[in-house]
């Protein structure tokens, strides 16, 4: 019986063969080796594998534990659900992307230094950066190159801080930085690590990647992009960050950041995603907290939020894929011929607005509970705010105005069979979590002494949530979507490029016109004269030379070029299969 | 079933029931709010029963004119074409 078997390898190295299959062996394969990877994380024992040296450091390829085995098995459970739904896609690249990014999110949760993390965070930022590129057309292409842009950028400060941290500490092992009693005496690498970490987790004023990009990305893309990104962020947070005040914060701001953007939302993805900064943001301020039920709650509701948040985002997928429109202000009406889909979205919403019986009852109120037993109750009435903004977006606005509201006589139907199954598994979830929470409990890196199901939370709960609903159904004109965008942190590099762009136009266009005068009249002629000597000498000697080797490349350049076929995706999926390259090398050299 | 639950919630002739039905929930809720036993109550507003309700529909209102005050008067919202 083999010990470990790590579920990142068999994701990455599974992505290999995909698109040599065909018809019903590939969806059977698709299917297959995330339910592997789930058997692979259930049956895998705490311990470290694959350590060894490199460049004279340290590294540890996989360091399991109790906080690594709750993420890997939402992670690969969420693959399992992702790939039923995208299993009637035809096209292999996504799905080869898909591999990629869950096994470099696998892989940095399993990394025990801050080589392998570095590693596997930038094969996430690659192959989700393709879910996007796949869309096709110019807004996903744009979106999808300011959102790799956004995550290298992030890449090099974590790079950056990384370097640094490692020679201050002398060694780049993966663990808790500075925070907890230590706090105030972070270095600045800690600092850059940090940032790098927030960055990913969508922390304002670093969110604006994730609320531009997620909308732009395929229907099934956008799925496993609602599931990794963040996540892995609010996991290497955990690992490093636990008990710094800083995060409390930014998390209780972030919760009410996301909701305030949510009002004024009018794509339907774009309200969903500005529903994952919001909820990141409890499990951001739990971290912060960093006691030990805080750091349960913010692990239990990532373990939840990934769930209902795809399935979420599968239900408003399901709608742009039979109707072909995205935004509130052309959608509505459609509970008729697509009431599966909206009971399916249905369950999703009350789990991430924490109805009794549904999942983020039982994970959000640890977080928010957590914060009062550590005297933190401006947190509470914030995050407690936030959850009552949740139900009035993802449980009310977006179902009224996407399904009922207006019937604008949309031509609809269910979705492709495989879409509706997928949901049901998020949703079976969503339920059986939220009713029978101890096994999610047990998982969980600490001992919890909690119990959600009191009568006073429970009637607590419905009163904030059901007089959200009085709220909505008085003040329902005030939310009609309106045909607008919102203006979030992306301006600064969006209208800033172009700021940019002039000043490489006109200042320095100009500047580069005088030189270039100068040149013309002073340094030309000089230039001229030894030119023609030179010449001499080289039409006699080296011309031959020279002849035999330019055709040598005349001829390597004819190949190239067909190889350069200005298509992007073709370059994003060569980026991919490099990325696959160096983890296989990696993997093989280093075990 | 579910059918017919979701045409509940869509079609036109329910409205009065639906109505109904919201406010007999409304109104439970916060009669079992004051029935339910307080034994740890750590801030001011955990023994006031009916604070929940009354937090939710005042956040609620918060969060829709706050947000489109900043949408409009603070220049959040703009025209669809403006990074074009």
């Amino acid at each position: 019986m083999i010990e470990f078997v790590h579920p990142a390898l068999l994701f990455i190295l599974g992505a290999v063969p995909i698109p040599f299959l065909k018809g019903s062996i590939r969806k059977t394969y698709l299917v297959l080796i995330p339910a592997l990877a789930i058997a692979a994380v259930l049956a895998m024992e705490p311990g470290s594998y694959g350590a060894g040296r490199f460049i004279g450091q340290e590294i540890l390829f996989a360091k399991v534990d109790k906080l690594s085995i709750v993420f890997a098995t939402v992670f690969t459970i969420m693959a399992l659900i992702g790939m039923v739904y995208a299993l009637h896609l035809s096209q292999a690249g996504q799905h080869v992307a898909a591999f990629v990014y869950v096994g470099s999110a696998l892989g940095v949760v399993f990394a025990g230094d801050y080589l392998t993390l570095y590693l596997f965070w930038e094969g996430m930022a690659f192959a989700s950066a393709y879910l996007v590129f796949a869309q096709g057309g110019e807004r996903a292409i744009r979106a999808a190159f300011r959102y790799l842009m956004v995550h290298l950028t992030g890449g090099v400060a974590l790079l950056g801080g990384i370097v640094l941290h490692g020679l201050a500490a002398g060694s780049l092992l993966f663990g808790p930085i500075g925070g907890g009693a230590l706090a105030g005496t972070m270095d600045t690498g800690g600092y850059l690590i940090l940032a790098g970490f927030l960055l990913n987790a969508a922390v304002p004023p670093l969110n604006a990647w994730l609320t531009d990009a997620y909308p732009e990305a395929t229907v099934t893309g956008a799925v496993f992009m609602s599931a990794f990104t963040t996540k892995t962020a609010v996991y290497v947070l955990a690992r490093a960050f636990p008990g710094t005040e800083l995060l409390v914060w930014l998390g209780a701001v972030m919760a009410l950041y996301g909701v305030i953007y949510a009002v004024l939302e009018n794509d339907c993805r774009r309200l969903l995603a500005y529903h994952i900064v919001s909820q990141v943001g409890y499990m951001v301020a739990g971290i912060g907290i960093g006691t030990e039920m805080a750091v349960n709650g913010a692990t239990s509701h990532a373990f939840a939020h990934i769930l209902y948040k795809a399935l979420l985002f599968m239900g408003a997928g399901a709608v742009i894929e039979v109707t072909g429109r995205r935004k509130l202000t052309e959608l509505g009406g459609l509970y008729k011929t697509m009431p599966l889909t909206v009971a399916l979205y249905m369950v999703g919403a009350f789990a991430i607005s924490a109805f009794p019986f549904f999942s983020g009852f039982v994970t959000k109120s640890m977080v928010i509970a957590a914060a009062g037993q550590d005297h933190r109750a401006l947190v509470v009435l914030a995050l407690t705010m936030a959850s009552s903004g949740t139900f009035l977006h993802t449980g009310l606005k977006l179902p009224y105005y996407m399904f009922f509201g207006t019937d604008r006589k949309l031509e609809a139907r269910e979705p492709p069979r495989n879409m509706l199954v997928a949901m049901g598994i998020a949703a079976v979830f969503c339920i059986v979590i939220g009713v029978f929470p101890e096994p999610l409990y047990a998982l969980l890196p600490y001992p919890v002494a909690f119990e959600p199901y009191t009568g006073v939370h429970v009637t607590e709960s419905l009163g904030l949530l059901m007089f959200t609903a009085l709220g909505f159904v008085l003040f329902l004109k005030a939310l009609d979507p309106e045909n607008t965008i919102s203006i979030d942190t992306d301006w600064f590099y969006r209208k800033g490029a172009r700021a940019f762009l002039w000043l490489a136009e006109k200042p320095l266009a100009r500047y580069e016109k005088a030189v270039s005068n100068v040149s013309d009249t002073l340094a030309l002629p000089l230039l001229h004269g030894t030119a023609r000597a030179g010449l001499r000498v080289d039409l006699n000697g080296v011309d031959a030379a020279v002849n035999g080797f330019a055709r040598a490349i005349l001829v390597g350049g004819g190949a190239l070029r067909r190889l350069q076929t200005g298509v992007v995706t073709h370059y994003a999926l060569a980026m991919i299969a490099g990325v696959i390259a160096a983890i296989a090398v990696f993997a093989v050299v280093w075990q | 079933m579910i059918k017919r639950l979701v045409d509940f919630f869509g079609d036109e002739g329910y409205a009065r029931s639906r109505r109904r039905l919201f406010y007999i929930v409304l109104a439970l809720i916060v009669v079992a709010d004051f029935l339910v036993p307080r034994e740890h109550a750590e801030y001011l507003w955990d023994r006031l029963p009916g604070w929940s309700a009354v937090y939710g529909f005042g956040s609620c209102l918060l969060l829709i004119f706050v947000s489109k005050f900043l949408g409009h008067q603070g220049g959040l919202m703009r025209r669809e074409d403006y990074y074009d």
